[in-house]
Parts: structure tokens; sequence; C-alpha cells
């Protein structure tokens, strides 16, 4: 599936939801599924602080592709990675560089990724894209 | 002044912003304690200036110039008499409560010396942290803090064992912004005097709840700010005993502060434009006159009760519920309810809230030290003002109770 399949997917399995509670409780329970970093990963440098809630992330390159994990203490912040994982899981640096998550605004979650949220999501997708920038660079 | 009787749905009706739908539920706003909203005539006095009275102040010969500054200075005469001053000398226009402590931390603070210390509390807002960190940093001064007990009460003999001939001034919030605890600041005032330190009262948490008088008081600077009182955004005040405000030193330098500039030295002018450097908010001035002269019109004794019995009622509720932690439980206290949940985020809780209407507010609230000092990452946080209504408390819980389904299931 390329990169704009995988967001389609999700656009359409949120079609479904014209309730913002139906919406949200699908996010806590993608959150709950989301597997928990393990302890020794959650270093501080790994994570990225927000002021409403923390993230940790987390990346391997392997046979070219970037594999990303990553976790939150509040479950919905921790919803929104898993939905940010599955669309840039297995891509290569390049198209994790240059990707455009249109999919987070099109299920009306723009605001998670605003720079005044500051939930720590928008910092963690820069990361994903440093990280990918410079894994290129090496 | 002749106020009506305290009536909740003749004061909503003043609200625009209380009618309104979010995300296709009626709007519940709990988060006055980070800034209140705003009543029609508030809105109208705003619109009037810019309409039909702008013009800069102070200088003009022109009729407008003199309209906007009998208006600006008008207002400064309202806010002095609401909060019982001597002078309108004494009512400095600020752009908040930040500013106004700010000012005090640069201007008075120069007359500190290496050694000397300020007092603040542990529940301080940074707000009335970091200025005097900063103050500490020019001037090797020391920072001592009153402890709290868990309740979120200020210990009073940590306070008595603190306070010394070395203390020049004390700094505390009037009612903490996270906790809603009401500090017995009149006690704590006059035995800061008698070491001889000055006072500055945090009252943007008060002014809101409470009838202030700063003579009653006895303390030397009182801040607040105006969105937190019905008033506009970017204004703010700074009391401030005449006398001291006299021998302090000008904040900021520029127009209308001065008396005299020449390239040698240029004077001051008196108080209180001394501290009013630049055009000001002239229409954040007057919109502050006005919201506190809709305050005027408002029973406010019965308001408060009003206030409290909301607190208390959905204090009552919350109890119940199984894993939930009131963080705040001081004898004395105002209409703010923060509170935990065990294995739920904060943040979590307050987007769920969100989708269903209801603004509350969720995280540290601007009081790190004070969130490390219970061990947790923030709060949920509904604040309340005499406009809410026990219906809204009845529906925030079943939002509430929904969210912590969702959450927990």
């Amino acid at each position: 599936m390329t990169l704009q399949e995988k967001q389609q997917e999700i656009i359409d399995e949120f079609a479904i939801y014209d309730d913002w509670m139906d919406k949200y409780e699908y996010i806590i329970e993608l959150g709950k599924s989301v597997p928990t970093l393990a302890p020794e990963l959650k270093t501080q440098d790994r994570l990225i602080e927000g002021c409403q809630s923390n993230v940790w992330l987390a990346t391997e390159i392997k046979d070219g592709k970037m594999h990303f994990s990553a976790d939150s203490d509040a479950i919905i912040t921790k919803g929104i990675i898993g939905l940010l994982i599955q669309v840039l899981n297995n891509e290569s640096p390049e198209a994790v560089l240059k990707s455009d998550l249109f999919f987070i605004s099109q299920i009306g979650l723009a605001e998670h990724l605003s720079p005044t949220r500051a939930n720590g999501l928008l910092s963690m997708v820069k990361r994903m894209k440093t990280e990918a920038l410079q894994s290129l660079a090496q | 002044m002749e106020h009506s009787p305290f009536s909740v749905s003749d004061i909503r009706a003043q609200f625009p912003a209380l009618r309104q739908k979010v995300y296709g539920k009626q709007l519940i706003y709990f988060d006055n304690g980070a800034t209140s909203q705003k009543p029609q005539v508030v809105l109208d006095t705003l619109a009037q200036y810019y309409a039909l009275e702008n013009a800069n102040i102070h200088r003009g010969v022109h009729y407008l110039s003199q309209q906007a500054t009998s208006a600006y200075e008008a207002a400064r005469r309202t806010i002095q008499k609401y909060i019982g001053a001597n002078a309108p000398e004494e009512i400095i226009f600020t752009k908040g409560t930040t500013d106004s402590i700010n000012l005090v931390a640069f201007s008075f603070g120069e007359r500190l010396k290496p050694g000397d210390e300020i007092l603040i509390s542990a529940m301080e807002h940074h707000s009335n942290i970091v200025p005097w960190q900063l103050l500490c940093e020019r001037k090797g001064c020391v920072l001592r803090v009153i402890p709290i007990s868990k309740k979120g009460e200020l210990d009073l003999t940590a306070f008595d064992q603190l306070l010394s001939e070395r203390t020049k001034l004390l700094a505390l919030t009037h009612i903490s912004n996270t906790l809603g605890t009401i500090n017995p600041v009149k006690e704590l005032i006059a035995k800061a005097h008698q070491v001889g330190a000055k006072v500055l009262l945090d009252g943007a948490q008060s002014i809101q709840h409470l009838s202030i008088d700063v003579k009653d008081l006895n303390c030397d600077f009182y801040t607040f700010s105006g969105h937190k009182v019905f008033g506009p955004t970017g204004i703010g005040i700074l009391y401030g005993k005449e006398a001291l405000l006299d021998t302090m030193p000008p904040y900021q330098g520029g127009g209308d502060m001065i008396s005299k500039v020449t390239f040698e030295r240029s004077t001051y002018n008196t108080l209180p434009l001394k501290f009013e450097a630049g055009t000001p908010h002239i229409a954040g001035a007057i919109g502050l006159g006005s919201a506190i002269s809709f305050l005027q019109s408002i029973d406010m004794k019965a308001a408060a009760a009003h206030e409290l019995e909301l607190t208390k009622y959905a204090q009552g509720i919350l109890d119940t519920f199984e894993g939930l932690h009131i963080i705040g439980e001081a004898k004395n206290k105002t209409s703010v309810v923060s509170f935990t949940i065990d294995q739920m985020h904060p943040f979590d809780i307050g987007t769920l809230l969100d989708k269903q209407g209801i603004a509350v507010r969720t995280g540290h609230h601007c009081t790190q030290p004070l969130m490390d000092f219970y061990q947790i990452p923030g709060t949920v946080r509904a604040s309340f003002a005499f406009y809410n209504t026990k219906e809204e408390i009845d529906t925030f819980v079943a939002a509430l109770e929904r969210s912590m389904q969702i959450l927990g299931a």
C-alpha cells in the first residue's frame, strides 16, 4: 500500500463516525492496542515533552525502511500516535521526509497536530522527519 | 451603588458567549480561572470607543482626544474606588497581572541588596515565581518559599519562621488558581509589616470573587488582570501605595512617562503616568472600567454565596466518584475544583469533556512546583463564575461519567 492509500484507508474508517464521542472512543481503543514502549526505551533522549502530554519515540531503520514505536502518558495522544505509525511505518526515509499527513485534518483531528496544542504530537512528527533526514545524510 | 437582586438567569442573559453551541452541544464554560466571558456592556463600550471616541490621550488639544482622555481617567477612578484605593495616582494601568508583578520586580527590586529575601509560597503561579527568580539573579537576593499542607493551605508556622528582618518583600497569591485556596492575607500582611517587609498580593483570582478593599487589607501592592474580571485582555492593574510608588524608579521609558527630555538627562512624570510609558491600551482601560461598573451593579455577596454553593455541590458529587481525588481542600476556598482520576490522564478527560461541549482546563495551570509537590502531571480544573448553574454541573458530571467509562473500559 502506498502512503496515500494508507491514509485513505484511515479516512474511510473514520467516515462511519458522525459523532465526536464515537470517533474518540475509536481513537482510545486504538491507543490501548498500541504496544507500550519498554521502560528501558523510555529514555530522556527519546522523550518529547509537551505541555499537556508526553511522548516517547524510538526509531529503527531496517533494510532501508523506517520503523517507529512510540508511547504517551495520555491515551488519546497514544491513539493518534498509532495512526501516525500505521501510515509512516515501513516507509523509506525519503517517503517519511516528504510525507504530507493530510489524513489528520480530514478525520477532524488537525487540532492535535497544531502548534498550540502542545501534546507532543507535532514535535513527534518533526522528530520522525528529522531522523529520516539524518539517515539520508549518513 | 444600588443593585438589583441576584439572578443568575438575568446575569447569563448579558453574556453572548454563553449562548453558543460547540460541537452541536450547548457550551458549558467552566474555565473562568483562565479567563472570564464578557458581558454585552463591555463589548458595547469597546465598540463605541473604537467607533466614535478613538484618539490618543493626554496631549491632544482636539475634541476626540479630550473625550478619550476623560474616559481613560474616569476608568482609573472607577477602579480606584472599587478597590478602595486612596487616590487615582495609586492605580497604574498595565498589560495584566504578570506585567504588574514584573513592574514591581524591576522597579521596587532596584532597592534590594545581596542577601535580601523575597518570600513567596509553594502555590504561586509561575508569574509570581519567575520575576522574583530573575530579580534574585540580578541582585543576589534569596527566594524563600512558604510550604503548604496536602490540603493546600499555607504552613503558617513555617511562615513565622521564614519571616525575618532579611525579608524585604512578601509576594503572595490571594487565591490559588490551581487549588482555590483563599489565603489569610490580612494576618500575613500585618506580620510582614512588623519586620519591615512590603507585601504584594497577586489578585488575579480574587478580584472577581471577593470584595477587595486595599486599605483594609493594607497590602502595599495589589495586582490583577482585566480579562479574568469580565474585562478585555491585555489590560491589568497595579495598585501601589502612593508614598511607595513615588520612591520607585520608572520601569519603562517612553512617551507619557516623562516630564522633560534632553540628551543630557530626562525628568519623569508624576504618578500614575510615570509608570505608563507609551500609548496605553486605551480601549482596554475603558473596557475594564466598564467591567468594574458591571460588577458594581451585581450583589457581590450574593454572587460569592452562589459560587460557593456551586463549588460545594460539585465537590459533593465528585467526592463520591471512585478513584477521583480533589486537589485543594482548604477550609476557605473559592470556586475552583481541581481533581485527578486514577489511571486517567487529565489531557484525555479534558479532550472528551470538550467534545461534549464542556470547557475545563487541564495540565499544570502554570504551577509546576505545585504539581511536583502533589507528584501529579496535572489536574482537571473546573472553575466557576457567578453565571454558572447547578444544571450545568449536572451536565458536566454526566459528561465526566461518560468520559471515565470510555477511558476505563
